[in-house]
């Protein structure tokens, strides 16, 4: 095996090397998508994040304009204060409205921007003052079981007399328990 | 001679746990001493480099074939294995970043390190192995050239840099195996595959953490490999007692180092 055979093969190993990791993190990382220009942060105060973590996508009508940059917990108001990096093209009014949403049922969350109607941009630094909260599935469904069991109480009183007329209530319930939660 | 005292068989016991133990230790140090003087004596491995050059071709480039092919089994029985666990939640998306974290995080760095000992590690202890038993080692002391330096420190830096570079192929070439079964086989859709392996997998915490795993597994195996044939006892037996324990003793370091570096970088 001569010295130029031996370059070469090893110059198509490193070559391989880097093609590889050129691949992983440009399909397979998200160093592409993690990037972007200039930025402004602003930060946000929300009671519950649910899992929301950093580098999660800001997204306003569904379109990707900034990232989560840290998530921190506020001792004094008991709050998650979000720090969210917003890219420099895009301008939100003073009273823009935050909200965390879930991509579909099970996926990933993300903060949602929804611009309101003030006439003065959100700057490097400023607070969004208008949040909501993530929605906590359990929380949700122990709700929904809460008003339903207070509308078939209702539902008993009114027609007390009847007792037949109780049955369709009690098979509602039953139904609740097999729901597929 | 009457009869085996009690208290002598278990001070003969006592005494071969310590030597063993000594043994043990002695090889650790002598082994830390062989890594400590090839660093010092490296400066020729990179002034020649074409020496280094020719260690690589054989250890790298000539593992290429397996590492390759074995990746791509790997993340096709990932994906296979992983669908028929996902489809049940109703997520066969994720398979894709089941796929690529499973390869990246662990298997990449972790198998390309298994199969390098088996493929590059034996054939640098038997050959420094053969060489010391054929003398040749003494030989070039004899014309004042350090063995450490000529020959130690080359192959020592050439596993240290075709090691990543073969842990990311790995990982690459898995994750198109996966992808093959993926998609055109099972049928998931191609963007889904792609954006949620995008939004999960980190090019900081998961990708370069891999390189790092890998990185350290190089030096941990070529050094295994490096020492035990030099240590070996310069017999044909020796010599193949000597291969044994280097794919013995690289495959228990590299999943040990692998489970403390996990650890490690888990707090990070």
């Amino acid at each position: 095996m001569d010295r130029t055979k031996i370059d070469l093969w090893v110059g198509v190993f490193v070559a391989l090397g880097v093609v590889a990791l050129l691949g992983l993190a440009m399909k397979v990382g998200n160093l592409t998508s993690g990037k972007i220009g200039e930025t402004y942060s602003v930060t946000a105060a929300f009671e519950n994040v649910g899992s929301l973590k950093p580098h999660a996508p800001v997204k306003s009508a569904g379109v990707a304009v900034g990232r989560v940059d840290s998530i921190a917990f506020n001792s004094k108001t008991y709050e998650a204060v979000v720090t969210i990096k917003i890219d420099k093209r895009y301008s939100f009014p003073k009273d823009t409205f935050a909200n965390i949403y879930t991509a579909g049922l099970l996926g990933e969350q993300y903060v949602g921007l929804e611009a309101g109607g003030d006439e003065e941009a959100l700057k490097n630094g400023d607070k969004i003052a208008k949040t909501q909260d993530a929605v906590v599935l359990e929380k949700m469904i122990s709700q929904f079981l809460f008003s339903k069991a207070s509308e078939t109480d209702k539902d008993v009183k009114s027609s007390s007399q009847n007792t037949s007329e109780v049955k369709p209530a009690e098979t509602k319930s039953t139904e609740l328990g097999d729901a597929p939660f | 001679m009457t009869k085996s005292n009690p208290l002598v068989s278990i001070i003969k016991t006592l005494q071969g746990i310590g030597h063993r133990m000594v043994e043990r230790i002695w090889r650790l140090g002598a082994g830390a001493r062989l890594f400590f003087l090839t660093i010092v004596y490296s400066g020729e491995s990179f002034k020649r480099f074409h020496l280094t050059m020719r260690e690589i071709y054989s250890t790298g480039v000539m593992s290429l074939l397996i590492i390759i092919v074995s990746a791509f089994f790997v993340g096709m029985v990932l994906a296979l294995q992983g669908y028929n666990t996902l489809q049940k939640y109703g997520s066969s998306e994720a398979i894709g970043v089941l796929v690529s974290l499973s390869l990246v995080r662990e298997l990449g760095p972790v198998v390309t390190a298994l199969l390098f000992a088996g493929r590059a590690g034996t054939a640098i202890t038997a050959e420094i192995g053969l060489m010391k038993t054929t003398e040749q080692l003494s030989a070039m002391e004899m014309m004042a050239v350090n063995p450490i330096a000529r020959v130690v420190a080359p192959r020592f830096w050439a596993g240290v840099i075709s090691m990543p570079i073969l842990a990311t192929l790995f990982s690459m070439v898995g994750i198109l195996g996966g992808y093959i079964v993926a998609v055109p086989l099972i049928g998931v859709d191609e963007g889904a595959f792609w954006s949620q392996m995008q939004a999960n997998v980190d090019f900081q915490s998961d990708i370069v953490n891999g390189i790092i795993k890998s990185l350290v597994f190089g030096v941990a195996c070529t050094m295994i490999a490096l020492f035990e044939g030099f240590d070996a006892p310069p017999t044909a037996e020796g010599v193949s007692r000597a291969t044994t324990r280097t794919v013995v003793i690289s495959s228990l370091t590299v999943l040990g180092f692998d489970f403390v570096l996990t650890s490690f970088m888990m707090v990070i």
